[in-house]
């Protein structure tokens, strides 16, 4: 058949004059107006759900997508990068990590105890009692990790005890009568009492918390095997512990580990107790456990007994300390007897702590009292004011002759021992302080007032009641804060609880000055760099927040001069970091922040390079944040924040890691972005020379300047509306060898493709033809070196398809460029066209016969006699040639040999039997050359035909497609008289 | 596995007064039939003296114990002989509790000299080949509300200050430390179900105080025909202070008194059970100072 016989591989290709762009022209779809980019309100709504995924960090990750409503806003879509405004501050994750940095609750959490407010801020949001409670035991569980950090030893410890040792000997016997059981049981008791007991001494720190977590498992085994005297044995013997004083400063640790066994304990006999009572529900016959909410009523009489017996059986305990521990950590069953029982139990057990001489061992169990109590859900709060009084009442105890003679012996200052109260002194005022009214304050302040050396008190209470309430009172406190002689509570720990509570809550505006300079006068004369920096570290957000720049100022100096000394700053890195933190979440006025003279100086004092970095990072997305859309040309701070970028910039090397790169070179181009010299364009350009000079590491920024100084391009063509003046047009030359020049510093081969291209096309633009070659040419070099594989959303891909609409895109470009005198015809599609031939596709996939499809696009546009679009006052190559003859043959020879590859392929396709693509790309063929080649040639129209059966000749044809295909070619050359183009037409024929 | 009996009372807190009937069943449990000579419950109320050496000879204390005063005695024959099946066999049973002629029911007490006991009895008779199976059951006897004769506690306080003048068996009155300490208990006379309760206060102390104490004593009298002897045994020690107590805060003196340990006072012709509470105070160097307080315990 004729008709299979393969197409030649080669062919005379000759184009025609058309009136198609015109047509076309009108049936493109009506346009509208519209106001917006269509991209900006997406860009707009990633910046700002950034902002509210700051302030409710933990919440749902719902509020991103929250605010999708386009806010149309007056920045122009080149103000702002959307890739950068996208990537700029940092990912979630960082977000968070620096988050955490910028809370002050957790900031100081970190470091030291002083921190109640974390509770009291939780408080005020929740209002139910049960839900208070629920955040009162929360606080509690994240202060046992602070108490646990801060109270620690390098001393030995002992345990007393009779369950480590080992070989217990568990007597079973037939247990007779109740006599016999409890002779068995006071027998077991004997037992333990004198043989096993063994000291353990010299343990570590390390090694007790494992021996003290050893009895607790001890005890959850006891507990399951039935051995239930055991089990009591051990909590009895573990609240023993808490008796003995030695090594002091490990106590509250001792407390936190010891409770949580008592707790333990307590919830085993409660849930047995609940869970062993058959309840009968109304209406059912068969026995339940009780349900959790159940009231004494319900309780059978069984279960009652049970209870009766464990409270009779702690009521005979010896020792008070134990009998009381014990006694609180089952204090929950009671609800099995009465419902009321609970707040005479409470105040009772408050009373029954007054015994116990020891006022630290006293303090800890009032706060385990206050524990128990709260988590009980009693309504009666009563007991708690009561145990603050009580521990009022023996506050002399604690500078008694028989406590400072053990301390002398344990080798512990007053003041260290003075911060082991703090936890639990602070958690029982807290309970009393949580919504209660300022008259309590009061009450509460005037007592403790009456007491000597009552700075501790003073600081529990700044610490428990609300700021608000502090605050109110902000100079009475600093009066009495000032009083408060130097031995005993380290000073300094008071004024920096007061600091907390005045971040926290406003002072009376008229009081400010004066609050911070009755407190400097103190806080200025303290000696130690480590104390005097957790001071300031508090400050600092109150001045910088309610005081004015001088006083900010004068601030930071201060602290330069403490710090300072002895370098002292070295080991303080965090606090100061903190301090410039502050100093910049408060300052509303960026330019005067930059331009006192404290405050680069306060920067030189990081001397740590990554530190440094750090600082720098933060100073510049505080100011990207408060100056969103706003630009500055003023030069000091253009120069400060010159200096801070450069800082980040160098501190950039081989081994940073990619992460930090992108942040580091996102906060540097939305510094480049904010200079803004209006109409001195000149000065912006320089600008951006300088900031080239300067930062010369990283892509990003380059990129940004290209981009910027192309817009300044565009923009000066803008002004003289294409009509150059001669100083214009040297500016533009400036510009576009500006652009040549930055470029081949980028590293990325993709950036650089695009930018050339861009470049070149806004030097075509400002009529520099020179420059727009010389950007093509360099970019057409290029291609060679894309890399085979890009990264798309994190995945590696194929580069092709990108490669192809480059080209395409390129192609589309090269119609306009004119051709130099100086080379031949169309040298630069030529150019490309060897790019394409040499570049190495990849055989099995379309890449090159679709750029070489494309290519065909192109040059069949090139012959029309004018081009479907121009740039203004650049004469294209139909100007220049006018349609010449030779132009045109030319024109063609190129399009036979690119017609002739793409039959090559086709080849190719058939003998590596993909008759899929085959049958596509021949119909692809086909089209270009019925439409854009001239018929009425017979080789061309024997091709043409050729390519058609070509394509169904393996029935993989897509029959719609080329049904479309004829249609088509039908209604478009029906408007021809040219038989030549019916007879083809009549030749397409689908084969069934 | 072997036969085995249980007594099952129906009352949780086996806690049975005058007058009432005690009720239960008497489970047995075997793995197989067996047949036996009768099964019978016994219930017994006795008071056992112990003569305490220290008054009379070891060997009297050993041989001359006075004989057990029964209190109530009756038995029941449960079944008569004949065949228990296997498995699990419950025999309800019901005894009144009431007193033999000419004795009156006292509370359950465990002494040292004196006990007053209650028990039911079972005892399952088999064949001379097998042992005769015996299980016993203690129950606790209570006095009822409205028994004539019962005195019920009121509120009489009872004051003390404790300061060297007061001691009375010091020979050296100089070696003692100055102190003071005051108080008062809320009533001599306490109801053996709530707690004693009182408030102690340091006013002041030369040396530091070690740890302060209750001591709940009882004091056994028991008649015999050579006189009568009296022992002070301690029943329990509570602390209530330790280490050195803030002086001027007023400390809570709180006991509970245990169960099957004390009773409420009882003095009858052949025997007394007295209690009193002992307030101890022991310094840093171990020296002690005692004061004591005869107490009455009443059942309401």
């Amino acid at each position: 058949m004729p008709a299979a016989a393969p197409p030649r591989l080669s062919c005379e290709w000759s184009s025609r004059t058309r009136d198609v762009f015109q047509k076309d022209f009108k049936k493109q779809l009506h346009s509208e107006e519209v106001l917006d980019h269509p991209l900006k309100p997406l860009v707009v709504t990633m910046s700002e759900s950034r902002i509210i995924k700051l302030r409710t960090v933990g919440g749902s990750t719902t509020s991103s997508t929250r605010s999708s409503t386009p806010t149309p806003t007056q920045s122009s879509l080149y103000s702002m990068d959307p890739l950068g405004a996208a990537l700029e501050g940092s990912d979630p994750l960082s977000q968070l990590a620096s988050q955490q940095k910028i809370d002050p609750l957790s900031a100081m959490a970190a470091d030291s105890w002083v921190e109640p407010i974390e509770g009291k801020r939780g408080k005020e949001k929740i209002t139910s009692t049960t839900v208070v409670d629920d955040g009162m035991r929360e606080t509690w569980a994240s202060r046992k990790a602070g108490i646990l950090c801060k109270f620690t030893t390098s001393e030995k410890l002992s345990i007393v005890t009779s369950f480590l040792s080992g070989g217990e000997k568990v007597i079973v016997k037939a247990q007779g009568s109740v006599v016999d059981k409890v002779r068995t049981r006071l027998e077991q008791l004997d037992d333990f009492e004198e043989g096993s007991v063994r000291q353990m001494l010299d343990l570590s720190q390390q090694e007790y918390m494992g021996r003290i977590e050893q009895l607790n498992s001890e005890l959850v085994q006891a507990w399951h095997q039935d051995q239930r005297v055991k089990a009591l044995k051990i909590a009895i013997q573990c609240s023993k512990l808490l008796v003995d004083t030695s090594v002091i400063q490990f106590y509250p640790s001792k407390f936190v580990l010891i409770t949580d066994i008592l707790d333990i304990f307590g919830k085993l006999v409660y849930e047995r107790l609940r869970t062993k009572s058959d309840y009968y529900a109304p209406g059912s016959k068969f026995p339940t456990c009780l349900p959790e909410n159940f009231t004494p009523d319900m309780v059978p009489e069984s279960a009652k007994e049970t209870c009766r017996n464990w409270f009779y059986k702690i009521a005979s305990i010896r020792e008070l300390v134990p009998r009381l521990y014990v006694e609180m950590a089952i204090l929950k069953s009671y609800s099995f007897l009465t419902s009321g029982e609970f707040s005479q139990a409470l105040m009772r057990l408050t009373r029954m702590v007054r015994g116990i001489g020891d006022p630290l061992v006293s303090v800890y169990a009032r706060c385990y009292l206050c524990r128990v109590g709260l988590s009980i859900n009693s309504s009666d709060r009563a007991y708690l004011r009561e145990n603050f009084y009580d521990f009022l009442a023996m506050y002399n105890q604690l500078f008694s002759a028989s406590v400072r003679m053990d301390l002398v012996l344990q080798k512990v200052d007053l003041s260290t021992y003075l911060t082991l109260y703090t936890p639990a002194l602070d958690y029982i005022l807290q309970s009393v302080a949580h919504d209660a009214t300022e008259k309590t304050l009061a009450e509460i302040l005037d007592r403790c007032k009456r007491k000597g050396n009552s700075a501790l008190l003073f600081n529990t209470i700044m610490a428990a009641f609300k700021p608000a309430y502090v605050a109110a009172r902000a100079t009475q406190f600093v009066e009495l804060l000032t009083c408060c002689d130097e031995e005993g509570f380290p000073k300094y720990l008071l004024f920096r609880t007061l600091g907390l509570c005045l971040s926290l809550a406003d002072p009376p505006a008229e009081h400010c000055l004066q609050i911070l300079n009755d407190v400097w006068k103190v806080v200025s004369k303290l000696t130690n760099p480590a104390q005097y920096v957790s001071c300031a570290e508090v400050w600092a957000q109150y001045v910088s927040k309610h005081l004015a720049t001088r006083e900010v100022n004068t601030f930071l100096g201060d602290i330069i001069k403490h710090m300072s000394v002895g370098r002292a700053y070295e080991n303080h890195y965090a606090s100061l970091q903190t301090v410039m933190e502050r100093v910049l979440a408060h300052a509303n006025d960026f330019e005067t922040l930059l331009t006192m003279d404290k405050f680069l100086p306060m920067l030189d004092i990081f001397q740590k390079e990554s530190v440094k970095v750090e600082v720098c990072k933060s100073i510049m997305s505080h100011y990207t944040k408060t100056y969103q859309f706003q630009t500055t040309n003023d030069p000091v701070i253009t120069n400060a924040l010159m200096f801070i970028c450069r800082v980040m910039h160098d501190s950039v090397n081989a081994l940073t890691v990619e992460d930090e790169k992108r942040q580091i070179g996102n906060l540097i181009c939305s510094f480049v972005k904010r200079v803004d010299f209006a109409r001195d364009f000149e000065q912006q350009l320089s600008f951006y020379v300088e900031a080239r000079a300067s930062f010369t590491n990283l892509d990003v920024i380059h990129a940004l300047l290209v981009q910027s100084v192309n817009r300044l391009a565009v923009d000066t063509r803008c002004i003289v509306k294409g009509h150059h003046t001669r100083k214009t047009a040297s500016f533009v030359h400036a510009c576009a060898a500006y652009c040549y020049i930055t470029i081949p510093s980028i590293n990325s081969v993709l950036m650089r493709l695009e930018l050339y291209l861009l470049s070149g096309q806004v030097a075509l633009l400002n009529q520099c033809l020179g420059q727009a070659d010389a950007c093509l040419k360099a970019a057409l070099s290029l291609i060679p070196d894309v890399p085979k594989t890009m990264e798309v959303d994190g995945k590696q891909r194929t580069s092709e398809p990108y490669i192809v609409s480059y080209i395409c895109n390129f192609l589309s470009t090269l119609l306009i460029v004119p051709d130099s005198p100086e080379q031949g015809v169309l040298y630069l599609t030529r150019g490309l066209l060897n790019v394409i031939q040499t570049y190495s596709w990849d055989q099995q996939s379309t890449g090159r016969s679709t750029v070489y499809l494309h290519v065909l696009d192109m040059l069949a546009a090139a012959a029309q006699e004018t081009y479907p679009y121009h740039i203004d006052m650049v004469d294209s190559n139909d100007v220049l040639y006018g349609s010449d003859p030779k132009f045109i043959t030319e024109l063609n020879r190129m399009c036979s040999v690119v017609v002739e590859e793409v039959l090559s392929h086709l080849k190719y396709l058939g003998t590596s039997e993909l008759y899929q693509k085959q049958s596509s790309l021949a119909l692809e063929l086909l089209i270009r050359i019925a439409v854009k080649a001239d018929l009425s040639k017979p080789d061309l129209a024997t091709l043409a035909l050729n390519l058609w059966n070509l394509a169904q000749r393996h029935g993989c044809m897509d029959l719609k497609l080329a049904v479309r295909i004829t249609e088509y070619m039908k209604k478009r050359f029906s408007s021809s008289n040219d038989d030549v183009y019916a007879d083809f037409i009549s030749k397409l024929k689908i084969k069934s | 596995m072997s036969i085995q009996l249980e007594i099952r009372l129906k009352k949780h807190n086996k806690v049975y007064s005058e007058g009432e009937n005690v009720t239960g069943v008497l489970a047995i449990q075997s793995p197989s039939d067996f047949k036996h000579d009768g099964i019978s419950l016994f219930l017994e109320g006795t008071v056992n003296l112990q003569l305490s050496a220290k008054n009379v000879g070891i060997f009297e204390a050993f041989y001359n114990s006075v004989k057990p005063i029964p209190l109530v005695t009756s038995s029941i024959d449960l079944a008569t002989t004949g065949k228990i099946p296997s498995g699990t066999t419950d025999i309800p049973f019901e005894f009144p509790l009431k007193p033999r002629s000419g004795r009156a029911l006292y509370e359950t007490y465990h002494g040292v000299f004196v006990n007053i006991q209650y028990l039911v009895k079972a005892e399952l008779k088999r064949s001379f080949l097998n042992k005769d199976l015996i299980k016993t059951q203690e129950f606790i006897v209570e006095y009822k509300a409205g028994l004539p004769g019962l005195i019920t506690a009121k509120a009489e306080p009872v004051n003390f200050k404790i300061s060297p003048g007061s001691l009375q068996n010091v020979k050296d009155k100089a070696k003692v430390p100055r102190f003071l300490v005051t108080g008062h208990l809320d009533s001599a006379t306490c109801c053996i179900s709530r707690p004693l309760t009182g408030e102690l206060v340091v006013e002041h102390c030369e040396v530091p105080i070690k740890s302060i104490e209750l001591q709940l004593v009882r004091v056994e009298t028991c008649g015999c025909a050579e006189g009568y002897a009296r022992d002070a045994t301690e029943v329990q020690n509570i602390q209530i202070g330790e280490g050195n107590v803030p002086c001027g805060l007023a400390i809570p003196i709180h006991m509970v008194f245990p169960r099957l340990f004390t009773c409420p006072t009882l003095i009858t012709n052949n025997f007394k059970v007295e209690f009193e509470v002992n307030i101890v105070i022991v310094f840093q160097d171990d020296h002690l100072v005692t004061e004591n307080f005869p107490i009455r315990l009443t059942r309401f």
